[in-house]
């Protein structure tokens, strides 16, 4: 088994895809001659030509509004938004138009639609490209939210993405890209979109996470394991449709709960999860559900120091950690 | 580069001499400032995502020497050159590209995100298009307040294929704003080039069916942009007229600093950067006049390298934003059940590991 980072996982995805079904197409900003602004799309504009890896006018709304109605009639397109932060002007067709076509037009109609949106911070990327998006969309009924963490299940996840018969919104953590390696097989292989999966199985607390956070707790849950406390680190990988059932299996084994996500808290997913563990789990609890995300500020300010300030750390994590452990 | 037509009238009869130094002045601080601020990348002094006005130095001096102080701008996140150009020290304005406290935007925004309020420069913006739609209901506020002056838009040619361009157009004219919608074309948006991303690569005709006046002027030729600014400018002050401006220029560099620019063919960006340099075509014209001599070229470069290492020493012993402002400015007024300096010196231990939950 080769290995591989997280981008060329995604980037091995998209080619063997698109080799295997001539609808597959590509559109985005600067995703063709340019590979695009991370490279994920390097090589596709030289092997599959511009009918197929489009480079897209400076235009959101037209990228996503365009490969609806191409996925609306027989193609598999893969839009593109460069960063996450971006996706404002695209979030009409997206909520109002791909999450409903198939519920309003009575079945008539599926969006089989791929929209990869590199997010997330870490890189010194300021206000406006290092923004987290998920808890926006997996709020909408009719989409799918994937957060693929490894380049096993980037690439897996993104082939069942494919060729999944409804919209799904492809979060892919840009800071993950390079940092994160791993082993993919040679052969096909898919990921099915919706079960959450234990990277680490433990004892003592559940730690619910995905993306880049996700490493943050792992590296976290190895401090712990040498303080003799066993945490169970399960990657949710699919926002929604959520996989309730790992969770709350995973709640009543360790009874202890840390939810982790970079995003700012009021609001987030992280809430969501949080929720479902009170009303299913309530009586399996030993301690408050706890949650670590980024602080409540407009956005991610630029200056080092307060960077820094924004991101959980494995260090806040483990110190949580540590703290629901003993109570 | 597109064409664009040429003036006949005499030099002298175009600008004074001490406001023909004045521009060359400028524009060579705006290159010195740039080509440091490059350099201060590599040193790891500037992080994150940082895009250099190299090329465009006759598109922007010529644009502030036709402004009045009433008048307002909007950039977008390659706006080194204008906040400096209108006036704001580069010393500040280098600290914000390091995001330091005593930068312009007290290091929040960095690079992309340049505010002065003294100098009606109302912000960097890194959401392309983000600043179009804000132009023109600053125009429309100045037109009801019956206040003097005019709002600029600026933004880059690839701009010009996002819905909120065309939107803002039309509600400018229907509104009769006095707005100026000054395109930076420098051939590209990021790897696309104008005519591939644009299906009118004549960009200053895109005002036509919103019945814009527009018009391209060689924004490598700062007596030109400067003239057609001003001309433009009174006309959408006195009449509500709002106009496009199409500057055509070259970009140096990739799109960023760290853009490696390989899209383009190097041999053709060498011949470029040599063919329209902004500042040696003004150098050689005022030499030809007598404007300047060698040895006035020669301090001029000495100032304006020791204004820019001031501005990085500057920038270099300012202190970093304290973490006790994370949530500082996230509302006009104090309001209640929102994160305090409390809360922010607690994430921050949280995040050090110091704290426990
Ligand atoms: C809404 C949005 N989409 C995409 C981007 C990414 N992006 C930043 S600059 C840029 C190219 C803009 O080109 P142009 O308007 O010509 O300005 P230039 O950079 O050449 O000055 C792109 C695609 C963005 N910042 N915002
Ligand atoms: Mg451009």
């Amino acid at each position: 088994m080769p290995e591989m980072n997280l981008l060329e996982a995604i980037r091995q995805g998209l080619d063997e895809a698109m080799a295997a079904d001539p609808r597959v197409f590509i559109f985005g900003e600067d995703v063709g001659k340019r590979g695009g602004v991370f490279r994920v799309t390097e090589g596709l504009y030289d092997k599959y030509g511009p009918m197929r890896v489009i480079d897209s006018p400076l235009a959101e709304s037209v990228i996503v509004g365009a490969c609806i109605g191409a996925a609306m009639n027989d193609m598999l397109p893969i839009a593109e938004i460069q960063f996450a932060d971006f996706i404002a002007p695209a979030f009409n067709q997206i909520v109002q138009e791909a999450a409903r076509i198939h519920y309003r037009s009575n079945g008539d109609w599926e969006v089989p639609l791929v929209i990869r949106v590199p997010y997330g911070g870490g890189i010194h990327g300021a206000l406006y490209h290092s923004q987290s998006v998920e808890a926006f969309f997996a709020h909408v009924p009719g989409l799918k939210v994937v957060t693929p963490s490894t380049p096993y299940d980037a690439k897996g996840l993104l082939k069942s993405a494919i060729e999944d018969p409804n919209p799904v919104l492809f979060l892919e953590h840009k800071k993950t890209y390079r940092l994160i390696k791993g082993f993919v097989p040679e052969e096909d292989y898919r990921v099915p979109i919706g079960p959450a999966d234990i990277k680490r199985p433990g004892e003592d607390i559940s730690v619910f996470a995905y993306g880049l956070m996700l490493h943050y707790c792992l590296e976290a849950a190895q401090t712990l394991a040498a303080e003799g406390v066993s945490i169970e680190v399960v990657d949710l990988r699919t926002l929604r449709p959520l996989d309730t059932e790992t969770i709350l299996a995973s709640v009543r084994r360790t009874g202890k709960v840390l939810i982790v996500h970079e995003d700012n808290l009021f609001g987030g997913f992280g809430g969501e999860v949080a929720a479902i563990i009170a009303e299913h789990a309530f009586e399996y609890l030993d301690g408050p559900i706890v949650r670590i995300g980024g602080p409540d500020v407009p956005a991610m300010p630029f200056a080092h120091s307060l960077e820094a300030a924004f991101m959980p750390s494995p260090a806040s994590i483990a110190a949580a950690m540590r703290r629901l452990a003993a109570y | 580069m597109a064409e664009v037509a040429e003036t006949t009238q005499p030099l002298l009869e175009r600008a004074t001499v001490d406001e023909l130094k004045h521009y060359y002045y400028q524009m060579l601080l705006l290159r010195r400032f740039e080509e440091r601020a490059g350099e201060m990348y590599v040193k790891a002094k500037i992080g994150g995502y940082c895009h250099l006005n190299l090329g465009e130095e006759a598109t922007i001096v010529g644009l502030m020497a036709a402004l009045t102080p009433d008048d307002y701008i909007f950039t977008n996140y390659r706006e080194h050159g204008y906040i400096i150009a209108r006036g704001v020290p580069p010393g500040p304005v280098m600290a914000e590209l390091f995001g330091k406290e005593t930068g312009v935007s007290g290091g929040r925004g960095g690079s992309m995100h340049l505010f002065d309020r003294k100098t009606n420069f109302m912000g960097g913006y890194a959401i392309v298009g983000g600043q179009v739609p804000l132009a023109v209901g600053a125009a429309y506020a100045l037109r009801y307040q019956n206040k003097p002056g005019v709002v600029v838009a600026q933004m880059g040619d690839g701009t010009t294929n996002i819905g909120a361009f065309y939107e803002s157009l039309n509600l400018a004219k229907l509104w009769k704003c006095p707005v100026l919608f000054f395109i930076v074309n420098n051939g590209y948006g990021m790897g696309t080039s104008v005519e591939a991303g644009s299906s009118e690569p004549d960009l200053w005709k895109k005002g036509a069916s919103f019945r814009i006046y527009g018009e391209r002027v060689d924004g490598t030729d700062v007596l030109a942009v400067r003239d057609v600014v001003r001309r433009l400018r009174a006309r959408a002050e006195a009449e509500g007229e709002p106009a496009i401006i199409d500057a055509v220029s070259f970009r140096f560099r990739g799109h960023s600093v760290i853009d490696s620019d390989r899209y383009r063919d190097p041999e053709a960006v060498r011949r470029g950067r040599e063919l329209y340099d902004p500042i040696r075509k003004f150098a050689t014209l005022l030499l030809e006049h007598g404007v300047i001599d060698d040895a006035w070229l020669k301090a001029v470069t000495e100032r304006v390298e020791r204004e820019v290492q001031e501005a990085i020493d500057f920038a270099n012993n300012s202190p970093d934003p304290k973490f006790e402002d994370l949530y500082k400015y996230m509302y006009a007024t104090p309001v209640p059940n929102t994160p305090t300096t409390e809360d922010a010196i607690r994430a921050v231990k949280i995040n050090h590991g110091e704290f426990d939950v």
